[in-house]
């Protein structure tokens, strides 16, 4: 009923004495020795590359970024909405009154645990002052759990070459 | 029989640098194989130790070395221990009778030639020590004491059985065209060119026999296509599963020279040994330095060239069913085998 018979490969005299078919496949596996480049990409010397972007796709959950104003000021307000959305709670902000014309807090100090980031970009989709961003770097190591705790410092200063798809201005470097 | 000095140094000399070449064989193997395996698979091979990933196999070793050595409780103790010891010990013993090139004139009276021993009976020594090796794949599935191992090991055992007839019957074929046992009369035999153009070596004047010979090594071996009984997805690891660190590193450094004798061997008796085509390293006028140097050379490329296929042929075919195994050992390898050599017989009467 549900059943097709089907005729299987096809089978006559040069291919039952098995010598001819050997040396077909043999003379593939040589042609893939010495005509066919291999596809490795050694890391990390070579890195994938996707054309126009460094490393990775746009979009990318890499590591974070805090943007600058015109002033060379975080734009962050220090308003917890990162803080509260982060599902690992790995934001720990300490706010500061500051007499700015434009705001009136500032963050005094800024620290999100790399470690327990889960990368899912939810603080970037609530900052309400585009102030903090998922890059595409995702190539960093240390050697302490310590050195993966990001404070305000390392977090301005983080992937200085990274692309900015997300904003609004376009794919152009934003260097603090 | 009396023994000069010179030649005992002489032998125990040449005894010792064949032993390290034995234990050679099994790194230079395991780096040329996973690095052509890699480059077959359209990747590299292991590149990151050392350059070019040379120093590969001394990190196989060290951490063969490391490996916690386990001894299972239920095991037969003594037999568990030895098996691996036959297994790297059996090839290393053929190397003995291989002849490697031709002799050079070491002084005014005495002659160097570069093999170990040549008995009369070289042929039956080699297939006789070859023998032997089965006695590691039944002991280690056996004395493990446990399904797996003892399956593949019969396996194993019933298969290198099976193609050591085969074996034999073409190796028959080749010491009835030579007229002699003795490994280096054979390749003498081989040394000569047919109407200057062609070398009269057995692989062209004996192509079944070849081929018989060259199936029933790989067979011998277990290596793919032939490996049933040690592949990962019909038994877990076959006759070497419950062995771990230096043991199991033996029972493949024993593999790896069981390959690399073989090729020495198939070198010997059907590539033409150490002898070039149309150029005589061997001349009637007397042994020569130069011309038993390149004969090694010779020798080493052609190893080489056996080996790789050895490895080019395991990368390439899928393998067989053990009831497809039997059957082409015993229906098609050993009948063919008898038929070359009625036909070698015949032939050697007519012409």
């Amino acid at each position: 009923m549900g059943v097709k018979k089907t005729k299987g490969p096809k089978r006559s005299a040069w291919t039952e004495v098995y010598l001819p078919e050997i040396f077909r496949g043999m003379w593939n596996t040589l042609r893939h020795i010495f005509f066919v480049k291999p596809f490795t990409v050694q890391y990390p010397e070579e890195k994938l590359k996707v054309p126009g972007f460094e490393a990775s796709p746009p979009g990318y959950h890499g590591e974070h970024r805090l943007l600058l104003d015109e002033e060379g000021r975080p734009k962050c307000v220090a308003c917890f909405m990162c803080q509260t959305v982060c599902p690992p709670q790995c934001i720990e902000i300490e706010a500061m009154e500051v007499d700015w014309p434009d705001r009136d807090k500032a963050p005094k100090s800024f620290k999100i645990d790399m470690l327990r980031c889960i990368y899912c970009g939810l603080c970037e989709e609530a900052c309400p002052k585009d102030a903090i961003e998922l890059t595409n770097q995702y190539f960093t190591i240390s050697r302490t759990r310590e050195d993966k705790i990001y404070d305000l410092e390392r977090l301005t200063h983080n992937a200085p070459d990274a692309l900015s798809y997300n904003r609004p201005e376009g794919l152009k470097p934003e260097k603090p | 029989m009396d023994l000069t000095a010179i030649e005992i140094i002489a032998t125990l000399a040449k005894a010792l640098v064949v032993f390290t070449a034995g234990m050679m064989c099994t790194p230079v193997l395991v780096y040329a194989e996973r690095r052509l395996c890699g480059f077959m698979q359209d990747r590299l091979g292991p590149n990151r130790v050392g350059p070019k990933g040379l120093l590969q196999p001394i990190a196989d070793a060290v951490k063969s070395f490391f490996k916690e050595d386990l001894l299972p409780a239920n095991v037969d103790r003594f037999l568990w221990i030895v098996a691996p010891a036959i297994g790297i010990a059996v090839p290393i013993l053929c190397l003995a009778v291989i002849p490697f090139g031709a002799s050079v004139p070491l002084t005014e009276s005495y002659t160097l030639i570069f093999q170990v021993a040549d008995p009369d009976v070289g042929v039956l020594y080699v297939l006789g020590v070859v023998s032997l090796g089965i006695f590691c794949t039944t002991m280690g599935g056996w004395a493990s004491n446990s399904k797996f191992p003892l399956l593949g090991s019969l396996r194993a055992s019933a298969q290198m059985v099976s193609y050591e007839i085969a074996m034999a019957l073409a190796v028959i074929s080749v010491v009835m065209s030579t007229g002699s046992l003795k490994l280096s009369a054979i390749v003498a035999h081989q040394n000569t060119d047919w109407l200057g153009v062609v070398p009269e070596w057995h692989c062209f004047t004996q192509p079944l026999a070849f081929l018989i010979f060259f199936v029933a090594a790989v067979a011998e071996n277990n290596r793919i296509p032939f490996d049933l009984p040690e592949c990962e997805q019909e038994l877990v690891s076959g006759y070497h599963t419950e062995y771990s660190g230096m043991r199991f590193a033996m029972f493949m450094m024993g593999e790896y020279t069981a390959i690399g004798f073989m090729s020495a061997l198939i070198v010997t008796m059907f590539l033409g040994g150490w002898s070039l085509p149309w150029i005589q390293l061997a001349p009637a006028s007397g042994p020569s330095w130069i011309g038993g140097l390149v004969s090694i050379l010779v020798f080493l490329v052609k190893w080489a060239l056996v080996a790789f296929t050895y490895i080019w042929l395991r990368w390439t075919l899928p393998r067989f069913r053990y009831d497809q195994l039997m059957g082409l050992g015993w229906k098609a390898l050993v009948p063919l085998g008898l038929a070359n050599i009625a036909v070698t017989a015949f032939l050697g009467v007519v012409l």
